[in-house]
């Protein structure tokens, strides 16, 4: 039988005050990025304009696409070539909603002779349209997070659902953060997958979370501390590997899905990698430190 | 096998059976050639199987999406009620009689409209077929005198409002018609000169200079007189004799304009009682001009020699056949109530559909690949029972969705590559359990029971939180997003199933014969 991380003995719980600090530190790295630059960088979803995804014949370098644009009057066009087996491909960002595929392949064509362009995909979002998606993006990340405080709040208690759901908010953070960080947009699809994050990141909290309160009889006579690392000591096999078996999906999908996919897959993965971590490091800490709180609070001397 | 693994076995061979008499229609119409499948005229029979079968989304197969918001500003209560389902009937129409198979025209809340377009490539042409509001009207063009008097009094409108100081005395007199290359009963503009014309008409409080029984209409762009590009301006009575609801037919057709007989045009046959009309509106304007005005461009401006009893009318301009033949299209469906804005749209090219769904193909089957390599290693046989599972858990997922009628895009691919992930991890946990208890010195059939007991209520609380998630994704998804959300509800819902009962059952089977297990490959 193979068998990893069984009978582990890791004093998770000492280190916490270690993890507090990363993650506070990630998160604020996060807050102050939105907050220097207004938000996230909104796809044509959320700010409305129109993305142009064309592939030309042969690979010309994105500088001289570039300045043929721009020659060609179109000078407000943001060009990124896409990398790898696709460097025959172009996005193109506009701001305007009109579309103005026909100006751009006779510019092209006239400045590349023989090169054809092909077009691949647009996406064209009135104005009115992105802020209604921006709104609804909003409420439904909102919502999700509620809906699952709600669930969480009636089937554990207090102390468990606080830890679980500041968690949560931790993981969609982060995952906001290295998006941003990375230069990588905040499409629909990325919407998706923060709030499949939102729901599948608890997961692991919930395994833990479900131990403790299994043995809880039996984890009476020991610290709060040592109790909490002892839930998570156990249940380490199962919550490294649940998440391992998705982060393979999402790693598959990340190098193999295409490029439309990438952010997808690069938000799935961050957000199970840190799903994992937050679970002991952010949940089942957090719930240890308003365990002790509130039994201090009681007069009973904890640790 | 006891009493409950009868129930469970019978209730797997159900769901099995159900599933693959949901998938056959969708094997059967994705093993057809792709010509016929996406053919516009197929037979009852493959339509028939493209309704049962799983929808791929236009991410996946090519086409257009577009949203079409309806401007009903300008119409009162009683019109603007039903312009949008009037507007919806019309370009419904326009698309069928284009060709395209199975298109979809829906109402999206107020005064929005949806329109689908599979496996279309044309995509200029799409929209300008749907987005034309195509108002015909024909509108009796002014005198030469007429119009010169009102082009007249601009210019002396202009000369006292100038907005520029210019040096030029011809200009500053006549600022308007000095741009003219030529005026008689229309005035022809270069077309370097339009952009300053347009400017020009564009001066504020110059409505009221014309007379209200007149407007200005602009002709067709780059259009040629005396050999040079340019536009035609012409003054025109406000009120229009005749409107384009009387048009019975419209084909495209070569040879209207006697000057050039290889052009093409759109000839009309009028409705009886259009008929009557066009010939008392021709009969009492012999040797004028008529205008026949399109959407507010007046497209030519042909001279009435007599009276025309046919009800034969006819446009001509810079048509090609294709044009000529969209807008013969656009005038037999008939004119859009209220002028249509596209407000949204995706539109994916053919090809980039097909590499999605290779790469798609590609990431689910590695990702199935780690996984599978993964759990065979590290759970062995057991292992092996998970991997069926998942794969049945997939395959109730397609079956679902065929069931369903809902569609599957680029997004849902990525669900099902995560529900790969996923489904093995219910799995995990009971396994994980079941080893615990087997460490804790239980028997074999004791662990089993405790594995999957202990480890249920924490698969239900993972799984819930998730689908809450996908509730909220699907009500705010748009169209692939809610493909997504689909996949990964069905999925987990599905993995309750497959995961728990089926698991179970085959554990159950294993055990159940020789009395007293003795070892199990977990």
């Amino acid at each position: 039988m193979l068998q990893l991380l069984i009978g582990t003995n890791i004093p998770f719980m000492k280190y916490r005050r270690i993890a507090y600090m990363f993650s506070s530190a990630l998160i604020v790295a996060t807050i102050v990025w939105l907050v220097i630059h207004g938000g996230p960088r909104y796809s044509v979803d959320f700010t409305g304009g129109t993305l142009l995804q064309v592939r030309t014949s042969r690979v010309v370098p994105a500088d001289q696409m570039r300045a043929a644009l721009d020659e060609g009057g179109f000078r407000g066009v943001e060009l990124q070539q896409m990398t790898g087996d696709n460097r025959d491909e172009y996005l193109l960002r506009l701001k305007a909603g009109e579309n103005l595929f026909s100006g751009i392949q006779t510019t092209i064509q006239k400045h590349f002779p023989g090169v054809t362009v092909e077009q691949r995909r647009i996406e064209s979002v009135g104005p009115r349209i992105g802020s209604e998606l921006r709104q609804k993006a909003i409420w439904a990340v909102l919502g999700s997070l509620a809906g699952i405080l709600l669930y969480v709040g009636i089937r554990y208690e207090f102390k468990f659902a606080l830890g679980a759901v500041v968690a949560l908010f931790h993981d969609v953070l982060i995952t906001l953060g290295m998006l941003c960080f990375t230069g990588r947009e905040v499409s629909l699809t990325v919407v998706a997958a923060l709030l499949t994050i939102a729901g599948y990141s608890i997961n692991d909290t919930i395994v833990v979370f479900d131990r403790i309160r299994e043995r809880s009889k039996a984890l009476r006579k020991e610290t709060h501390s040592r109790a909490m690392d002892i839930a998570v000591n156990e249940t380490l096999s199962r919550t490294v590997i649940t998440s391992l078996t998705v982060f393979l999906s999402a790693l598959a999908l990340f190098i193999w899905g295409g490029e439309v996919l990438r952010d997808f897959s690069f938000a799935m993965l961050i957000g199970v990698g840190f799903g994992t971590y937050s679970s002991v490091y952010v949940a089942s800490a957090l719930a240890l430190d308003i365990w002790i709180a509130l039994d201090r609070r009681k007069g009973i001397k904890a640790e | 096998m006891n009493r409950n693994d009868q129930w469970r076995l019978g209730g797997v061979l159900l769901a099995t059976a159900l599933s693959v008499w949901y998938l056959l229609p969708s094997f059967h119409y994705y093993s057809l050639p792709p010509a016929e499948r996406l053919s516009a005229t197929s037979s009852r029979e493959v339509s028939e199987m493209r309704k049962k079968a799983i929808h791929l989304g236009l991410d996946l197969q090519g086409g257009m999406h577009l949203v079409l918001e309806v401007d009903r500003s300008r119409m009162n209560k009683a019109e603007a009620a039903d312009a949008i389902d009037r507007a919806m009937e019309i370009i419904r129409s326009r698309i069928d009689q284009f060709g395209v198979a199975e298109p979809l025209v829906q109402r999206e809340g107020e005064d929005r409209i949806v329109v689908q377009l599979p496996g279309l490539t044309e995509r200029q042409r799409a929209i300008d077929l749907i987005g034309k509001t195509a108002l015909l009207e024909f509108k009796l063009v002014r005198t030469a005198e007429e119009a010169r008097s009102v082009f007249g009094r601009i210019d002396s409108y202009l000369a006292t409002h100038a907005t520029t100081a210019v040096a030029d005395t011809a200009m500053r007199r006549s600022p308007l018609t000095s741009h003219f290359f030529s005026l008689e009963s229309s005035a022809f503009i270069r077309q370097e000169d339009i952009p300053t014309v347009r400017k020009l008409l564009a001066t504020p409080g110059l409505d009221s200079i014309i007379p209200g029984d007149s407007q200005l209409l602009w002709g067709e762009p780059d259009a040629t007189y005396q050999n040079i590009t340019g536009q035609a301006v012409y003054v025109v009575k406000r009120e229009p004799e005749m409107t384009g609801g009387k048009i019975a037919t419209a084909d495209a057709q070569l040879g209207l304009k006697s000057t050039d007989p290889g052009a093409w045009g759109v000839s009309m046959k009028l409705t009886p009682a259009g008929r009557v009309d066009f010939a008392r509106v021709t009969g009492n304007n012999v040797n004028r001009q008529l205008a026949i005005v399109l959407d507010g461009v007046a497209q030519s401006a042909p001279v009435i020699n007599e009276r025309i009893p046919s009800g034969d009318a006819s446009i001509t301009g810079n048509f090609n056949a294709e044009t000529a033949r969209d807008l013969a299209i656009v005038l037999r469906a008939g004119a859009l109530p209220a002028p249509v804005r596209i407000i949204e749209e995706r539109s994916v090219g053919p090809s980039l559909g097909a590499d999605s769904i290779q790469e798609g193909l590609k990431a689910g089957l590695i990702g199935t690949g780690l996984v599978v390599a993964f759990m065979v290693v590290y759970y062995q046989l057991s292992g092996v029972i998970a991997i069926v599972a998942m794969l049945l858990n997939i395959f109730y997922l397609f079956a679902c969705m065929a069931g369903f009628g809902s569609t599957l895009t680029l997004p849902g691919i990525a669900g099902i590559v995560l529900t790969i992930g996923m489904s093995v991890d219910a799995n995990v946990l009971i396994f994980e359990r079941i080893r615990e208890e087997m460490r804790n010195g239980k028997s074999i059939r004791q662990s089993v029971t405790l594995g999957y007991d202990r480890a249920f209520r924490t698969i239900l609380d993972a799984h819930v939180t998730t689908i809450i998630s996908g509730l909220f994704l699907f009500q705010f998804g748009t169209g692939p997003i809610k493909g997504f959300a689909i996949t990964l509800i069905v999925g987990l819902v599905a993995n309750m199933f497959t995961a728990v009962l089926f698991t179970r059952m085959i554990f159950d089977f294993m055990l159940g014969r020789g009395g007293k297990a003795e070892r199990l490959s977990i």
